[in-house]
């Protein structure tokens, strides 16, 4: 009763995370591991008795899973990146943002090398 | 008007962003060189989830937690130095070896971070962990790599419990199950968790034939001791690594109920997602979502669900493919 919807829909989800990923690595996605057995796994159980394949709804509910899990990591990655994966300021930064500007001291602090 | 938020079944996805450019060059110093990314799974008890920080501008995951000490491991690949590891490898691809499948990083086998040899009895699981390996760009982030973590916690057990104590500890998280633990106010709240909770309980007596209330009480449900040996002997009939995906999951969501609902194919990761978080979900309709956070959270804890709930399918699985001959 879990509303997953066609499998068709979660094959194109899978190929597209795949997609994104090896798009930075820029090696073609057909090319992965995951791509041939997904493939293999979703054409081997179209074929199938409707009636009662309680195998076929659960490989769709792995499948189902699976594209969950990748979409999330990818996102939460995403997130992290734009809104915490910024580090500090470094101090002259900060300093810029009350108005400040460090001084300039040419000889260089006593206690530096 | 509630039943705007029976819209979110329908997994009305939030649009995000894609990733800016293709290529993500790391901006700053990532997270927190000194602190280890998680080597294990977090541990069942109070307070394994890392306290968010509103104040802190450091850019450490959410969810850092204290792993094996790795000064003390050797230090060889799958468990070396956490910090900012660069990959160091081209080409992830996978052997089958007699314990099992096992992941090789160019020619160089994959270990756990005791040093054990990283096997896996399914075929799909270790083509899921190639995967996370090989989605590894510049940086190993391995707080994104969550299957890789549970395998090697089920591989190393490094807390030394044996399957009796998990499965207590699993059954133990039914006392405080999110799902029975209800609200007495405000009135809408209220009538969402009875919507949205009420089937689920259902279904779950109804399925394992057993008692299981609602109560608004501070002390929680009370669970009779028939529903949790019933409970105990069913999970028995898992192997040692479903447990542990399991006790994972249970952690996540913090209910039993909504666990066995993934289990067994009932819910979701998105719907279990979203009952857990209930409450929360409710707030952000009312006061709005701040994606920062609530988003932040939410895709964390999908993930984390998502990863021990296919674990568990596939732990627990075998797969015999019968080719039916075709009659004319």
């Amino acid at each position: 009763m879990a509303a997953l919807g066609s499998p068709a829909r979660t094959l194109r989800g899978l190929l597209r995370e795949l997609r994104y990923m090896n798009a930075a690595t820029g090696r073609p996605y057909r090319d992965t591991a995951a791509y041939r057995y997904l493939v293999k796994a979703f054409r081997a159980h179209r074929v199938t008795s409707e009636k009662l394949c309680r195998a076929q709804h659960e490989l769709h509910f792995q499948a189902a899973t699976y594209l969950c899990l990748l979409r999330s990591i990818r996102e939460h990655v995403a997130l992290h990146q734009e809104f915490h994966g910024k580090g500090e300021r470094s101090v002259e930064e900060s300093a810029g943002l009350v108005g400040l500007k460090l001084p300039h001291q040419p000889g260089g602090k006593g206690w530096e090398p | 008007m509630w039943r705007s938020c029976l819209r979110l079944w329908d997994e009305g996805r939030r649009l995000l962003n894609r990733p800016r450019g293709g290529l993500i060059a790391s901006v700053g110093p990532g997270p927190n060189p000194r602190l280890q990314a998680r080597a294990y799974a977090p541990l069942t008890g109070p307070g394994t989830e890392g306290a968010w920080n509103p104040g802190s501008l450091a850019s450490r995951p959410l969810s850092l937690q204290v792993s094996w000490p790795s000064l003390l491991l050797p230090y060889h690949l799958g468990g070396g130095l956490r910090e900012e590891r660069k990959r160091f490898y081209q080409n992830v691809s996978i052997t089958q070896g007699e314990g099992g499948f096992e992941i090789n990083l160019d020619h160089r086998k994959l270990k756990t971070p005791q040093a054990k040899l990283f096997t896996v009895p399914s075929e799909a699981l270790a083509i899921a962990v190639a995967t996370e390996w090989d989605s590894q760009q510049d940086t190993i982030k391995f707080y994104t790599m969550h299957l890789t973590t549970l395998c090697n916690t089920s591989l190393d057990n490094p807390t030394q419990r044996n399957k009796d104590q998990l499965i207590r500890a699993a059954v133990k998280f039914l006392d405080t199950d999110t799902i029975c633990y209800r609200v007495e106010e405000p009135e809408t709240l209220v009538e969402l968790q009875k919507n949205e909770w009420d089937p689920v309980i259902e279904w779950a007596e109804k399925r394992y034939g057993v008692e299981i209330g609602s109560s608004t009480s501070i002390m929680g449900p009370s669970i009779p001791a028939r529903t949790q040996e019933v409970l105990i002997s069913h999970l028995a009939s898992y192997n040692m690594w479903a447990l542990q995906g399991i006790e994972f999951v249970v952690t996540q969501l913090k209910s039993m109920v909504l666990t066995l609902g993934l289990i067994d194919l009932r819910l979701t990761v998105e719907q279990a997602v979203l009952l857990s978080r209930l409450e929360e979900e409710y707030q952000i309709q009312k006061w709005g979502n701040i994606e920062w956070a609530h988003d932040y959270e939410l895709q964390e804890l999908r993930a984390r669900t998502a990863a021990g709930a296919l674990f568990v399918h596939l732990c627990s699985e075998s797969t015999t493919v019968k080719h039916k001959l075709l009659r004319e």
